[in-house]
């Protein structure tokens, strides 16, 4: 199929693994080679597609955690979340190796992302690694050099399970503008000032741009998380046309 | 020309000889839905045949337990490549509900709790090919795998098999339900690997 | 959009951003940021707003207002057929980036 394609198709290439990096004990960051790749705009995603030995083939979509250019070296970043009794996942972070090849297409979608000429603040909410398209956001604002205000409220199930911990840290000290928030939904850090909960209309509240600042919203993570935060922003009177969602299927 | 991933897909799914063409054996149920998962409270199920001249033979759920019931074990197949062996259902034979009604209709349209529909021959419903069935492995069907009640009938692929059914329309001419009108085959064999239009 | 990896098969909700790479394949433009009607609703909003169902065989888009059909992909080896019964309009933006 992939050879019949007529000029201008989208249509399936070869990326090469030239480095993985775990993020968590369930989670790695493929870095992928990608020649002529177009570029990207932060929060768009690729369809992955694998073929095994026997010609069976699955094909999942996953979003672009990094940023384009990415210190202008053309690599393609992409985040995995193991799920164990899933297909794809589980071969993505545990099995292939660098210098492996799988098949990719994209950059797609163009709702789902941000533009660094918009001067609004962003209020960016992620659950679970519906952080990754949100983290390229921020990388791109980060590398854009741009100043309109982000705060990110990132719900996570323990301190263990956040992606991009570290760089998160470094960003809040180093990035002007960049306010991160983290809501732990089963287990805090030791001393954390609050029992485990949910992401709530107090966090929303506090921690996100009040609906005056006009603000564009992103919305990421399993279908329950968006309906949550979306109703949420809603109810505090953020204009629908400015929350931008994102589902992934997630819990099972 | 396709790039093969090593010890990409053993970890679910095997390829064993004897499947049909194309397929793969699963141990696991996977769960296809084409829309929300209906909940239908017992006592507002109902089950209706209304055949080509509009007569109509309809069940509550009582009335469908007081049937005579089959405890059967087949192999299914679905269409996006999964293929189950040995799965055991109990449910009423459709002979058993056809020979309540009066038609000479070649065709059927099952329909479903939440509007999905699908199309069947009735000499596919007959003979001991077909069940709307109640309990999977010795369990009352789940919801998200068509329960209270589905349609099996486990010589054509899945989608034929409707979860959460409510009716069977009998009619003298086919036509396409849900998939089939979106272009999935119209019959469904999986020997002879009928998943589109035109295969 | 990560990790949209259940089963062999997805049960639960994505939505039509996760469509953009097939209807990509298909039209120049990003379908995804069109502006679809429901036909059962009226309601109007992105395509990316869509609650998907199916696999990547048979994909059902659904108005997440109403949860009518609004469209539906099938995809044989060779075709795709697209289904746009239950969309009585699409607005396209053109745009330049």
């Amino acid at each position: 199929m992939a050879g019949t394609a007529v000029s201008g198709r989208l249509t399936w290439r070869a990326a090469t693994l030239a480095e993985a990096r775990w993020e968590t004990p369930s989670a790695r960051t493929l870095v992928l080679d990608v020649p002529d790749w177009p570029g990207h705009l932060p929060g768009q995603h690729v369809d992955v597609r694998l073929t095994a030995e026997d010609g069976y083939r699955a094909q999942r979509s996953y979003s672009i955690a990094s940023a384009w250019p990415s210190s202008g070296d053309g690599k393609v970043e992409l985040t995995i979340q193991r799920l164990d009794d899933g297909e794809v996942s589980p071969y993505l972070t545990d099995d292939v190796q660098v210098g492996d090849q799988i098949e990719l297409r994209g950059p797609v979608g163009g709702w789902f992302v941000w533009r660094s000429k918009s001067t609004s603040p962003v209020t960016l909410l992620a659950g679970g690694s519906g952080v990754v398209p949100l983290m390229a956001m921020i990388r791109a604002r980060a590398d854009a050099g741009t100043k309109q205000p982000f705060r990110l409220i990132y719900s996570v199930r323990t301190p263990e399970d956040a992606l991009y911990a570290d760089e998160l840290r470094r960003r809040v000290r180093d990035d002007a503008g960049l306010d991160v928030h983290f809501v732990y939904t089963r287990k805090t850090p030791d001393g954390w000032p609050a029992p485990p909960k949910r992401l709530d209309v107090a966090a929303v509240n506090t921690y996100g741009w009040p609906p005056d600042f006009a603000p564009d919203c992103y919305v990421c993570g399993p279908t329950t998380f968006v309906e949550t935060a979306a109703d949420i922003l809603v109810a505090l009177g953020h204009e629908p046309r400015r929350i931008r969602t994102e589902r992934f299927g997630g819990t099972s | 020309m396709a790039i093969i991933s090593k010890g990409f897909g053993g970890r679910r799914r095997e390829s064993v000889p004897g499947l049909p063409p194309g397929q793969y054996l699963t141990h696991d149920f996977p769960v296809l839905s084409a829309g929300p998962t209906p909940r239908i409270p017992l006592d507002r199920w109902r089950f209706t045949i209304q055949t080509e001249t509009g007569d109509s033979k309809s069940w509550n759920w009582d009335e469908f337990m007081a049937l005579p019931a089959e405890d059967y074990t087949v192999d299914i197949h679905c269409v996006t490549k999964w293929s189950k062996l040995g799965t055991t259902w109990r449910g009423v034979s459709l002979d058993t509900l056809m020979e309540q009604v009066e038609s000479a209709a070649d065709y059927t349209m099952v329909h479903s709790f939440g509007g999905y529909t699908t199309n069947v021959p009735m000499e596919d419903l007959l003979d001991g090919k077909a069940w709307i069935a109640y309990k999977f492995d010795g369990e009352d069907l789940a919801p998200e795998h068509g329960g209270p009640a589905r349609l099996v009938v486990p010589h054509l692929y899945f989608w034929k098999s409707a979860k959460w059914v409510n009716g069977i329309q009998l009619m003298n001419e086919d036509e396409p339900g849900f998939w089939e009108a979106a272009g999935y085959h119209m019959y469904g064999d999986p020997w002879l690997e009928q998943r589109y239009q035109g295969d | 959009m990560s990790d949209r990896d259940s089963a062999p098969v997805e049960a639960t909700t994505l939505d039509g951003n996760a469509m953009a790479g097939d209807l990509r394949e298909l039209f120049a433009v990003d379908v995804t940021v069109a502006q679809y009607k429901c036909a059962g609703c009226g309601h109007a909003d992105a395509v990316a707003t869509l609650m998907l169902w199916g696999a990547a065989g048979g994909r059902v888009a659904r108005c997440p207002h109403c949860s009518d059909v609004v469209l539906r992909v099938v995809r044989a080896p060779d075709r795709v057929f697209l289904d746009l019964q239950g969309c009585v309009r699409l607005e396209v933006p053109l745009t330049d980036d």
